[in-house]
């Protein structure tokens, strides 16, 4: 048959390779340059198209579809403004390791770089922004491309894949030649197998700790269910205190006596001094970020520190370890809980018993006390009773960015993975909603809620508009300060108080907003109304926002500022006047 | 110890594919490493694949960045460290075009010789010298002849290669 007989155009040829791959959910916005697409999904049912309303929250949603599900997430975007409007979603997914598919349209290929209506360079805008991108010339190379780019963007470190369609190669004709799974690619074939010795060094190392601390991150929720589970084992079985990065909650069981809550900027006093007296570091699936590290020079100065990661570039990055491991997290696990098993290593039980007295110490300091009054309501307040109300229905989590991000990775507790989506290493203001609509179209019977500042949503607000039309009953908390609280605390701390332009002025009304895209609004400024607000919302079986009027002036603690060291944290508001922030603390963001 | 910074000659070998460059440069300058000398050609028409010499500076933990950096592109097949990797040999080649008459030009011909650069163009008033060798050898060269009338230098930069008979 020669090609021009086969019955298979460019578009139709994508679409079934995207069934092949299993999508089942395509976030995407039409236009010129993709209409052959638009007209493919026309035609058939198998793959249903979630229509954003904006191409920033296409991928947002796709992120929070992949983070709760495992798979990839696919996006679906025309040439020039809608490749240009993902880019914010791709470098957000970049930075979290999230695996997604976004499928650019582009302007047909004999046109390419004449500067043509709606013309972008989009691999060349988004090579730095993804895992990795194509350019599809010819027809004949569509299939095979789409089928190594999900293999991309799912294998190793996961991440986002950009795939531009010129318009011909939509409709040129082709046949369609179903893939061989798996993908054998010829040159990214990254390690998920660990060396057997190292893994036996490890435990070794482990055995003969004192005071040894676990410091697990993302990479365990990337290595699937699985990895979190063999993890919650591992740390039960040594009895070894842990510790979560703000992308690892959910990893182990936070109501766990041996779990030591979050680290980092604002994370708890025990985990940060722990990490800082501790002998021997396992770090799991987790990139000695600088919101963990503080000042380099004086993190974790007295440990061995192992490190597992399937990425060989996390490893010596910025901080130097003792004994790489270069692996899934989850083979790695498997390994050290059989190995475990098998020599059944004596830990020093007297040691372990007085590094877990001084812990206690530590964690009897309570540092994330805060005082609630009957006036207003303390955003933690608004949290730890949000908590209660949802903690025994099957419930997933998104946040925006700012305070009451931080503070919700501090006051709700993740039991599982897969249950907490926020943008940790882009900190992308406007993630949370988005997100939030891509977890309810995989989970669609479950309680999805973003946990918001007023800033923060204002800047994905359209996807009102997308939760109404698919009747995704999203559910919106407004932490409502009217500050850009978490620029607001550093002006407090770092420039004398002077709220340049961090004041939320002209909110519009949320409940009215609300209203006028079908949803429904609540508010509530009253400790005395909060948990009768917080059951109502969870009732409505429609989207809601609840507008939680908060105390104006609270701030995030624990906090270890800039360029400080894990012992110099701030734990209250009285603190800050003792110790001034360092020049070199100033220019770090 | 840790912070010390040298030169190291970084051998890449990758799919012949449109962007792969702009991949490997935009690595370099978006993560604020150094470029000291770069060169690439196909050397594997068959299997499509180019061979990029590197040449780059930095600490040894800046270095291990690079290298696994360079390797987690994912059309890099193969990334090496000849500079660690044991004894390899590093070429260069120059193409210097010098303007003069008189002494000045017969000088030029006679340091030419001394270089075993080779004559390539000749006009009555200047030449084109073709010179391989190490980059000092031809550092030295364009340094001399600058006195001599140089108009024009190019420069292909390192390609390198380990010694003994194992392939990259
Ligand atoms: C306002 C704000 C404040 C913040 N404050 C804090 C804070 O106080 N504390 C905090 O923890 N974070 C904080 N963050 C988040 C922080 O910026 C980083 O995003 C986060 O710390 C990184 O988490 P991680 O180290 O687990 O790495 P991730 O970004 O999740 O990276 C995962 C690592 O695991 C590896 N990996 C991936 N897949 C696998 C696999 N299958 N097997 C093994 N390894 C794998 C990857 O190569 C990578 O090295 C804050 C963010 C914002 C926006
Ligand atoms: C897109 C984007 N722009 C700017 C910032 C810088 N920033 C970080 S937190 C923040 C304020 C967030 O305010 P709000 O959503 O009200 O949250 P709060 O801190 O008050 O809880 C800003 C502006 C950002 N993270 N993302
Ligand atoms: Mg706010």
């Amino acid at each position: 048959m020669k090609p021009e007989e086969s019955a298979t155009t460019g578009a139709d040829l994508l679409v079934k390779a995207l069934i092949d791959e299993e999508v089942e959910v395509v976030f995407g916005y039409p236009g010129g340059a993709v209409l052959p697409i638009y007209d493919s999904l026309f035609k058939q049912n198998r793959l249903r198209h979630i229509l954003v309303r904006h191409e920033q929250a296409a991928v947002h949603a796709a992120e929070g579809y992949a983070r709760s599900t495992g798979k990839v997430g696919v996006v679906l975007v025309t040439s020039g403004p809608g490749a240009t409007n993902a880019v914010t979603g791709l470098t957000d997914a970049l930075m979290d390791s999230i695996p997604i598919v976004c499928l650019t349209g582009q302007v047909p290929t004999h046109m390419i770089g004449n500067d043509a209506f709606q013309e972008a360079d989009t691999t060349g805008i988004t090579r730095p922004c993804t895992k990795h991108n194509y350019l599809v010339k010819a027809v004949g190379d569509l299939a095979r491309t789409v089928h190594e780019g999900f293999y991309v963007a799912r294998s190793g470190r996961p991440g986002p894949v950009v795939i531009d369609l010129p318009k011909d190669v939509l409709m040129n004709k082709h046949d369609y030649v179903a893939p061989k799974m798996p993908v054998q690619h010829k040159s990214y074939r990254p390690q998920v197998k660990p060396e057997l010795k190292k893994v036996e060094q490890a435990i070794e190392m482990i055995a003969n700790a004192k005071r040894p601390i676990i410091y697990a991150g993302g990479g365990v929720i990337n290595a699937g269910p699985r990895a979190s589970k063999l993890l919650t084992q591992f740390t039960r079985l040594t009895g070894i205190p842990i510790t979560n990065t703000l992308m690892g909650l959910g990893s182990f069981p936070a109501s766990d006596k041996q779990f030591l809550g979050m680290l980092g900027m604002h994370g708890t006093y025990e985990a940060n001094l722990a990490m800082y007296h501790c002998d021997v570091m396992i770090n799991i699936g987790a990139r000695f970020d600088d919101r963990i590290t503080g000042k380099l020079a004086e993190f974790s100065p007295k440990s061995k520190k192992i490190h597992v990661d399937i990425d060989p570039s996390s490893i010596n990055k910025s901080v130097r370890v003792d004994l790489p491991i270069i692996g899934d997290a989850g083979q790695v696990l498997d390994d050290m809980l059989r190995i475990w098993k098998a020599k059944q290593p004596k830990l020093d039980q007297k040691a372990l018993k007085a590094w877990w007295a001084e812990i206690e110490k530590w964690r009897a300091r309570d540092c994330l006390a805060y005082k609630q009054g009957k006036e207003t309501i303390k955003p933690q307040f608004a949290l730890e009773r949000l908590y209660h109300h949802i903690k025994d229905k099957d419930h997933y989590i998104t946040t925006e960015v700012g305070q009451h991000q931080m503070w919700a990775a501090q006051f709700l507790k993740f039991e599982q993975p897969n249950r907490w989506m926020t943008s940790g290493g882009l900190g992308t203001m406007g993630y949370g909603f988005p997100a939030a609509m891509g977890v309810q179209i995989a989970h669609p019977d479950a309680l999805v809620i973003d946990v918001a500042g007023e800033a923060s949503i204002l800047m994905n607000i359209q996807e009102l508009s997308t939760v109404a039309q698919y009747h995704l009953p999203v559910k919106i908390f407004v932490l409502n300060n009217h500050y850009m609280g978490m620029v607001r605390q550093w002006q407090e701390l770092l420039h004398g108080g002077r709220y340049s332009e961090s004041y939320s002025d002209s909110l519009p009304d949320f409940v009215k907003l609300a209203e006028a895209f079908g949803a429904v609004g609540l508010r509530t400024g009253d400790p005395s109304e909060l948990d009768g607000v917080i059951k109502e919302m969870i009732k409505i079986k429609k989207p809601v926002i609840v507008d939680v009027l908060v105390d104006e002036k609270e701030n995030c603690f624990p906090m270890i500022p800039s360029g400080a060291a894990h012992y110099d944290m701030l734990l209250g508001p009285e603190d800050k006047a003792a110790k001034p922030i360092s020049e070199e603390g100033m220019v770090l963001v | 110890m840790q912070d010390i910074v040298s030169s190291h000659t970084i051998s890449v070998l990758v799919d012949n594919e449109p962007g792969i460059l702009a991949r490997v440069v935009g690595l370099f300058s978006g993560r604020g490493y150094n470029i000291e000398s770069l060169t690439v050609a196909e050397t594997d028409a068959k299997e499509r694949l180019s061979r990029i010499t590197i040449v780059t500076k930095g600490t040894p933990m800046i270095i291990e960045q690079i290298k696994a950096q360079l390797d987690r592109l994912v059309p890099v097949h193969r990334v090496r460290d000849l500079t660690v990797e044991g004894p390899h040999i590093e070429r260069e080649l120059a193409l210097v075009k010098v303007k003069s008459t008189g002494e000045k030009r017969v000088e030029a011909l006679r340091l030419a010789d001394v270089f075993r650069a080779k004559v390539i163009d000749a006009k009555t008033d200047s030449f084109v010298f073709e010179v391989t060798g190490s980059s000092d050898k031809v550092q030295t060269f364009v340094g001399l002849m600058e006195s001599l009338g140089v108009v024009d230098i190019g420069r292909t930069g390192i390609v390198a290669m380990s010694r003994g008979g194992e392939p990259l």
